[in-house]
């Protein structure tokens, strides 16, 4: 069984479980006993969402492999804390890949696992902070590849939803449901999943020297193109210039990328087409394979928000999907009001955010920038790194208009009526 | 088909509600008339009919909160109602029920070139989203083959599908955002014009919810680029098995084709008899694959998937050459259920979804079952996604017809289950497969569905008698079972 160390915070229990059957039995005993559990397995996001009202731990750690793994049914079915660097492994020879493209975010968070060969976090950590990442503008997120699971709920009951095929519409969908839902409703003990063939070829082409505004029309016109653009992304000059990319680094300037994949051909005739598209906007480079999978690596990590040498990065992140046309200007406002650095994916539609160390993590003047002119966001900020006793106080999560809380309380209340599992991790009192 | 007991006393009490509605909605947007409510009284699964209480249809969101709330406050069951095509019977009416028309909410209220996305009104149809952006080289891709009449929401309240879900995804991988008015008249926004939303994916629940959750009263879609280019293939097969090897070897290279459909030898009899589109009718099984995008990569596709028609023992293999002979291979595939309502007085049309590989097997059990119950059947089957369409043909005027089709359907549904399958890939459970629910889910898995749907109409009141075949109340689903902490492996690792 994978050895559980310097869990955070300290529980005063950890049951770790092996089987579906003990799932339930935990969380029935977790019922009885009114002693609300923190559900861990590969542990690495337990510094993600706010600190847990829980004393003990349900380590799910043990419940990991792959069951099955179709490659001509582009389908793979997984224990939940099986590694994503595991499925990786099984995929790659079949030039088969998990195409929203799981972030590794384990050197971001500090993550407090050191379970080895745990780089990526596990499937079931993934699933249940749905995480996607660049591609996520072409290939969806995490919860577009989610088919099926089977879970057990906050009622102690085992159930399953959903299936192992894509076309389904069977009943509530149940897996889109309990992705994103940070274990609050359910324990999984089994993930189905979509996989997609790799693309042959990588290419990236850069757009050098665009400010904001600029980049964000020229991921705009990038992705208006019939191109099939499959990352877009900007790097301001102070966070190019920590790529591990030379071309990226040595720019000296603010450096936009837009990755294509695909049959080799393809890539080539694309990357003549876009450089015609993108001309406009500046001087052109381009990235080959190597280089392109390093720099969308530094993209989906966020590792430049991560210090270089052996003291962590003290500034706190903040990670804010808005539509893609306002990034520029939401980026403008909360760093003109906060000291901090900035880089856009998703075509400017994602913003990361590292700002200095504060009691309230500049919250009012992040989620200010997103109000509209109706009261309701244009958009969501969630705190990804912060230390424990912020992310109680600051609502990690974007909080929601009362008539939506009231809905968000009803359905946990359905699943998980007692508050039994990882309470108070997404909202308090949820 | 049963449909929940009628409630005596507000069936009694319709006169009285009409009168109240009035209070609410304009006088001419509460039918009530028998001969105007009989426009309203099935969808596009016309085998169930059922006159409504009294139908309704609001002008603006505020009415239809108002509506929901009063009906709520009254326990009158609500069926909200977009283009009614449904084909599975999800907007059939109820007797004690009224029906919410959304007809009036047909204004496109946004066109965000930018942000890449249009915000309609649930009764905009799919097409005319496609159509308000195609000057800009855009459109919506979900692409349900009643797409000119079926309207946005419809489309999220049934997740619809259409020929090129393979590479696009469902309408659920296309909606960014939703304005949903709950059964209480409270309103919610999910989403919006940004990518995920916060919190619990709602947004994700309500498509597919088949009415059950919700009245969407705003929709937000992407919009992509349209395609460069699209040219498909046209293969022949001596046999279903080969086209089945043909489909599973043209993903195995890593190809996911805008569209891949298969149709056996009756679909491609009937089609090649109404429209002449050029099939060769000696081929057991017709594939169409369709590759779409940059003009490079889908020369480049194309050759590979000739290259792999030619060693899955295909009879026949043709590539379209210009626009005109690709929309030729199509017209066929097209027309397949008009064709084949040409070839027999009725149709009875499923839509179950199983493993790829099981293609070949479960043609082969439908034929068999097709002699068995004497009724003929065609297939057409989106077959890149293992999403069927068999057709059985009966004639409902000939006693028992109907009812045979309809366990022939069952047994068609239940095998596919059986394979691995689901019941319904993408027209929805509605009346139709109700009480198949429990060959895919146990009582504990539907238990759990419905918890979700007590979080949003805890009275049930909101289109009753779909989908699940057990109605729980609320209360009783609520009810938490400890077993006194009593633990059944009290040796679990503690440390």
């Amino acid at each position: 069984m994978a050895g559980v160390v310097s869990a955070e915070p300290s529980h005063t229990a950890t049951l770790a479980v092996e089987t579906d059957a003990q799932v339930a039995d935990a969380v029935q005993a977790a019922m009885a006993e009114r002693a609300p559990v923190e559900v861990r397995g590969g542990g690495s996001k337990c510094r993600f969402g706010r600190p847990v009202e829980a004393a003990s731990c349900l380590d799910t750690g043990a419940l990991a492999g792959i069951v099955s793994y179709q490659p001509e049914e582009l389908v793979l079915t997984a224990r939940p804390s099986t590694t994503v660097a595991e499925i990786v492994q099984s995929l790659t020879p079949h030039c088969q890949m998990l195409a929203f493209e799981p972030p590794d975010w384990i050197p971001l968070l500090s993550g407090c696992t050191d379970v080895p060969g745990n780089a990526g976090g596990t499937l079931g950590g993934i699933v249940a902070s749905n995480l996607s990442g660049p591609r996520r503008i072409r290939a969806g997120a995490a919860r577009d590849h989610v088919l099926g699971f089977r879970a057990v709920s906050g009622r102690g009951e085992s159930f399953k939803g959903g299936g192992r095929v894509v076309k389904n519409v069977t009943g509530f969908d149940l897996p889109k449901l309990l992705t994103g839902s940070f274990g609050t409703l359910a324990v999984m003990t089994e993930v189905t999943v979509r996989v997609l063939p790799a693309g042959e070829r990588t290419q990236t082409l850069l757009v050098l020297d665009c400010a904001e505004d600029c980049a964000i029309r020229a991921m705009t016109a990038a992705l208006q193109s019939p191109y099939d653009v499959s990352g877009a992304a900007h790097l301001p000059p102070d966070v190019a210039a920590l790529s591990r990319v030379p071309a990226v680094a040595t720019a000296a300037a603010g450096v936009t990328a837009v990755r294509i994949e695909g049959p080799a051909p393809s890539v080539s005739s694309r990357l003549q087409a876009l450089r015609a598209t993108l001309a406009r906007f500046g001087a052109l480079a381009a990235l080959d394979d190597a280089e392109s999978d390093t720099l969308w690596r530094e993209i989906r990590d966020v590792t430049y928000f991560v210090a270089a040498g052996d003291e962590p990065d003290p500034r706190q992140v903040w990670r804010l999907s808005v539509p893609p046309a306002e990034g520029a200007r939401v980026v403008a406002e909360i760093l003109f009001a906060l000291p901090g650095q900035a880089f856009f994916d998703w075509g400017g539609g994602l913003i990361w955010l590292a700002l200095k160390r504060t009691d309230d993590a500049g919250q009012a003047a992040v989620r200010g920038a997103l109000a509209s002119g109706a009261g309701t966001a244009c958009g969501h900020a969630t705190l990804v790194r912060a230390d424990a006793s912020v992310r109680s106080r600051v609502p990690v999560f974007q909080p929601q208009p009362e008539p939506l809380a009231a809905l968000t309380r009803r359905v946990k209340a359905g699943f998980d009526p007692k508050g039994v599992l990882n309470p108070g991790r997404m909202y308090e009192g949820v | 088909m049963r449909m929940p007991e009628p409630d005596a006393g507000v069936v009694a009490r319709r006169s009285a509600i009409a009168r109240d509605l009035r209070d609410i909605v304009a006088s001419e947007g509460v039918i009530e008339h028998e001969t105007a409510l009989r426009v309203y009284e099935s969808d596009a699964l016309t085998a169930y009919r059922q006159l409504p209480l009294i139908v309704v249809l609001p002008d603006t969101t505020r009415q239809i909160a108002e509506v929901l709330r009063y009906c709520n406050a009254h326990g009158i069951k609500v069926v909200p109602r977009g283009a009614g095509t449904s084909l599975s019977g999800g907007a059939l009416p109820l007797a004690d029920g009224i029906i919410l028309g959304l007809g009036k909410f047909n204004r496109i209220l946004d066109i965000d070139f930018d942000n890449r996305c249009v915000v309609a009104e649930p009764g905009v149809t799919n097409l005319a989203i496609s159509h308000a952006v195609a000057h800009r080289g855009l459109y919506y891709a979900p692409d349900p083959s009643s797409q000119i009449v079926c309207t946005i929401g419809g489309n999220v309240a049934e997740n619809a599908g259409g020929v090129h879900c393979l590479k696009y995804g469902l309408t659920v991988n296309n909606v960014l955002g939703a304005e949903v008015v709950l059964m209480n008249g409270d309103t919610v926004r999910l989403g919006g014009r940004y990518l995920d939303s916060e919190g619990y994916d709602l947004l994700a629940v309500i498509n597919g919810s088949e009415g059950l959750l919700g009245v969407i009263t705003e929709v937000t879609v992407r919009i992509l680029a349209r395609p460069e280019t699209a040219r498909a293939v046209l293969i022949g097969f001596p046999s279903a098995a080969d086209a089945g090897v043909c489909v599973a070897a043209i993903i195995a290279a890593g190809i996911i084709p805008g569209g891949m459909e298969m149709m056996d030898q009756p679909a491609i009899h009937a089609a090649e008899a109404f429209c002449h589109p050029g099939y060769p009718m000696d081929a057991a099984a017709l594939l169409i694959v369709e590759l779409d995008g940059p003009a490079a990569e889908v020369d480049h596709l194309i050759e590979r998937v000739q290259g792999i028609a030619a060693k899955s023992r295909a009879s026949s293999v043709q590539a379209s050459r210009s626009e005109d002979e690709r929309l030729a291979f199509w017209a066929g595939r097209k027309a397949a259920f008009p064709a084949v309502g040409r070839i027999s007085p009725d149709y009875y049309c499923m839509d179950g979804t199983i493993p790829r590989h099981r293609l070949p097997e479960v043609l082969e059990r439908i034929t068999e079952m097709s002699v068995r119950y004497g009724l003929r059947c065609a297939n057409v089957f989106h077959a890149g996604d293992g999403n069927l369409h068999p057709m059985i043909l009966y004639d409902a005027n000939q006693p028992g017809q109907l009812e045979t089709a309809e366990r022939f359907g069952a047994e068609i549904l239940t095998l596919c289950v059986e394979l691995g399958g689901v019941l319904t890939g993408e027209h929805g459970v509605g009346v139709e497969k109700r009480d198949l629910m429990g060959t895919m889910f146990d009582e504990d898995d539907l238990k759990h569905q419905q918890r979700l749907k007590c979080a949003f109409d805890p009275e049930g009141l909101l289109n009753p008698g779909k989908v699940y075949p057990t109605l729980h109340r609320c209360a009783e689903l609520g009810r938490v079972h400890v077993r006194g902490g009593q633990m059944r492996f009290p040796d679990i690792p503690r440390f």
